[in-house]
């Protein structure tokens, strides 16, 4: 077994006759920080302040979901599924359920599609507004405009309370359909929702899009060329940021996505201002979804009423099932045996591959700029650990 | 995007020394693999990866398996003979399959957006012979995942720019998602009320000290 | 000029910080505790057990099947079954539980146990102050802790209680009609026997070795 280096072994510069020139800094943005989203830890080596060479530290949420999974029944797993990316449990839900429907070809009623798409849609909009509130206050805007985030995520979540229960941990998607119908009242709701959302984000944009301190600290900061992405394996707004149009919901044209009419917003240079951009794009673009299809809700059931929860053992064989999550591409893989636990469960996770490039886009940087550049990445821990 | 089938004849074609497999799966709508030997994984996916009708220049998911020693009993008529007489007797036949652990590869094209090609390699047993070619000199996102796989299951990626463990702490012995794992018991447990995790609680507690009734 | 948006931005902080004295929905922070949101219908802490009518012992309607011990995810119910048994509100004899504690310490609120409960006996409650300085046994719920009556359940859950009412009565009714059908079947058999018995005893005379009893003429449905 190949042992555990000491890491960082960094030589420092030496002028002319060999003597080092100053002293290199290691320091941990340990995992107790408030701006790194998460128990998250980087050892950075800098010199004065810029970053010499940065290296980052996983495992400090590492609760083996994958090993949890491969013990436990197929139906079990579904409220594991809401703690991987916690701000984000509908989609999660949506992409393991999505999953299981391809392995034991099961087929989902067309209400519970356009529920499953309205609850995307939703996630993706909380998820892209409080991330830009956490992006913002890493910048040192303390907390104003996260605040003002947060109130209208609130009512998102309020949304979520009313139909399955919880706020966060919805556990809501069930193979074949949805857990319970949606009734008139809530339909109404969310459509009041979704109508103030639009005069709130113009009130956001006149607040942020221009501000000149946003502009200095991310134009030009952190580029990211299409090849490098690419080969990187990045997915969601920091792909399309660089310019890459590859977004799941056209590619795979998942659910019934291709009945929505919506565009797919790109970025040049894939630096800062580029992805903060694409996601307040992308917030508009959801909006736009969701009025099609609270429109087009059709009446019908949720659920095959002759599926059953206990039991549910799909033949053996592979499968890998993704979807477009409000971080990139959330992939389940998932080898079963025939038994009543899958073989073995995979979670493809967005936020820790997207992490792949933290360091190049980092070297030669100051200090400040790698918090930025780590909130415009959307690590959650959940998902980075597993 | 072509079958597999003529992706796999076109590997043949390009690397004669490459051993490839179609691999077959049951389930309702799931994608065939190619299994590549381990000495031509390389080579195979740089094809795959440079080939201009298939460009698949995205590894979206790079997965550890580990199938353990299966003993597979298979029923096969013997000839016997049985009370003087000659006869066809079935006969339980016990083989053992030998275990090793595996990598899958899921790949995808951006720029011509098809895919997936599921591509797999195998090491040789779980105990020694764990050796695979690293695939991160051809797709850099393939980093992160092959040194989970080398921290939770033991496979050791040669020609990896970093290996080292990334999940469990710096020092931690042992592969955890191998499925002959037994977690060690001296973490410290909460009696919740099920009866093995209460005698695996009591254990890890000091023995409460007996209590004199004076009458 | 620099600092243009700036300002802009800063009127917007002014219109919301100053708007707050003046209109309710700027105003958005709850001052808990001494003010507090009522809680939403469908709202799930932690679960309960329900029983019907005053006794918590007797109205139970948990017959100790374990099928949610068996399917809850984080398995943190633990139940023990009794060796006698008890009529459940169908009227039939069921075994129930003696111990049945829930650690909410494990529990994630997924209710999973509510869904696969045959019985209509464990439902989601919503008291989420349960806090105490007892790690271990403070955050064990016993029976007693967690059996509360129906009344309670219709109050915290109107629409569900409602559901699941109108699910026990149906239960009970087809209950009814079968417990009738078997008596009435079970009356014609035994008019049928004493029928049989009395062809029988006038057929053959008093004194006589008995004969092969005369088949019975069929019974006209």
């Amino acid at each position: 077994m190949i042992a555990a280096q000491k890491p960082f072994e960094v030589t420092p510069k030496l002028d002319e006759s060999g003597t080092p020139i100053g002293e290199l800094l290691e320091i941990s943005m340990g995992p107790h920080h408030p701006s790194t989203h998460g128990v998250f830890r980087m050892d950075v080596t800098l010199d004065g302040e810029t970053v010499v060479k940065l290296k980052p530290v996983f495992g400090y949420l590492h609760r083996n979901h994958e090993k949890i999974g491969e013990n436990i029944s197929y139906l079990a797993t579904m409220p594991y599924t809401d703690r991987l990316d916690y701000f984000c449990s509908m989609t999660n839900n949506w992409a393991y359920a999505l999953t299981i429907e391809k392995l034991a070809g099961l087929a989902v009623p067309e209400r519970a599609e356009y529920i499953r798409v309205i609850m995307a849609e939703l996630t993706r909009l909380q998820n892209h507004t409080s991330l830009i509130g956490f992006f913002v206050q890493d910048m040192g805007a303390l907390g104003t405009p996260m605040m003002y985030a947060f109130r209208e995520r609130e009512k998102i979540l309020d949304l979520f309370e009313e139909i399955s229960g919880a706020r966060m941990m919805c556990n809501y998607m069930r193979f074949g359909g949805v857990r319970v119908d949606t009734s008139d009242a809530w339909l109404a709701q969310t459509k009041k929702v979704v109508g103030d959302y639009g005069k709130f984000l113009d009130e956001f944009e006149v607040f942020l899009n221009e501000n000149e301190i946003l502009l200095a600290r991310t134009q030009g900061v952190a580029p990211l060329s299409k090849e490098q992405a690419i080969n990187a394996s990045i997915t969601g707004p920091l792909l399309r940021a660089a310019g890459v149009n590859y977004d799941l919901r056209k590619v795979d044209k998942y659910g019934i996505y291709s009945r929505f009419e919506f565009k797919v917003p790109l970025g040049e240079t894939g630096d800062l201002y580029d992805r903060y951009m694409v996601r307040v794009l992308e917030m508009r673009e959801s909006i736009k979804i969701l009025n099609q299809a609270l429109a087009g809700i059709p009446a019908g059931p949720v659920m095959d009423p002759k599926a059953k929860l206990r039991g549910f053992r799909p033949k053996a064989g592979e499968v890998y099932g993704r979807i477009e999550s409000p971080k990139g591409e959330l992939g389940f893989y998932i080898i079963s045996d025939g038994g009543p636990s899958p073989y073995r469960y995979r979670i493809r996770p967005p936020s820790y591959i997207n992490l792949t490039t933290l360091e190049d886009m980092c070297l030669g940087r100051k200090v400040a700029d790698v918090i930025v550049i780590l909130g415009s990445v959307d690590i959650v821990l959940g998902e980075v650990d597993r | 995007m072509e079958t597999l089938e003529q992706i796999k004849s076109r590997l043949e074609a390009a690397l004669p020394s490459a051993k490839i497999e179609i691999l077959a799966n049951e389930c309702a709508a799931g994608e065939r693999s190619l299994l590549v030997d381990a000495a031509s994984g390389l080579a195979a996916a740089k094809f795959l990866r440079d080939d201009a009708q298939l460009k698949l220049d995205y590894c979206s998911n790079v997965t550890g398996v580990d199938w353990p020693d299966k003993e597979i009993s298979e029923k096969i008529k013997v000839k016997q003979v049985v009370d003087g007489v000659e006869k066809e007797v079935e006969e339980v036949k016990k083989t053992l399959r030998p275990g090793y652990l595996e990598v899958v590869f899921h790949l995808y094209s951006m720029t011509l957006k098809h895919g997936p090609v599921v591509l797999r390699m195998r090491t040789e047993n779980r105990a020694d012979q764990t050796h695979l070619p690293s695939l991160t000199p051809l797709w850099r996102g393939a980093e992160l995942q092959e040194r989970e796989i080398y921290d939770l299951y033991g496979v050791i990626f040669d020609g990896h720019p970093d290996l080292r463990r990334i999940l469990m702490w710096d020092g931690f012995e042992g592969y955890p998602m191998r499925k002959d794992y037994v977690a060690p018991e001296d973490y410290e447990y909460e009696p919740t009320p099920h009866d093995e995790v209460l005698e695996a609680a009591k254990k890890c507690y000091p023995a409460e000290p007996k209590v004199e009734v004076k009458p | 000029m620099l600092g243009e948006q700036i300002i802009k931005g800063m009127a917007v902080t002014a219109k919301n910080f100053f708007g707050s004295y003046v209109s309710k929905d700027r105003l958005t922070t709850v001052q808990y505790p001494e003010e507090r949101l009522t809680p939403k219908e469908n709202t799930r802490q932690f679960p309960f057990l329900v029983f019907d009518g005053d006794d918590a012992e007797k109205g139970l309607r948990c017959v100790a099947c374990q099928i949610c011990e068996k399917e809850c995810p984080p398995q943190c119910i633990y139940i023990v079954k009794s060796k006698d048994k008890k009529p459940d509100y169908k009227g039939q004899m069921q075994v129930f539980p003696v111990t049945f504690d829930i650690d909410i310490s494990v529990c994630m609120s997924c209710s999973i146990c509510v869904e696969v409960c045959p019985f209509e006996s464990i439902k989601m409650n919503n008291e989420f102050e349960l806090s105490t300085d007892d790690r271990f046994k403070g955050l064990l719920l016993t029976k007693k802790e967690l059996a509360k009556p129906n009344s309670y359940y219709q109050q915290i859950h109107p629409q569900d209680a409602k559901d699941s009412d109108a699910v026990i009565a149906a239960e009970i009714v087809k209950a009814e009609a079968k417990a009738k059908a078997a008596a009435e079947a079970k009356a014609k058999a035994d008019a049928e026997a004493k029928a049989k018995a009395a062809t029988a005893a006038a057929a053959a005379p008093v004194g006589t070795p008995p004969a092969n009893p005369p088949t019975p003429p069929p019974a006209a449905k």
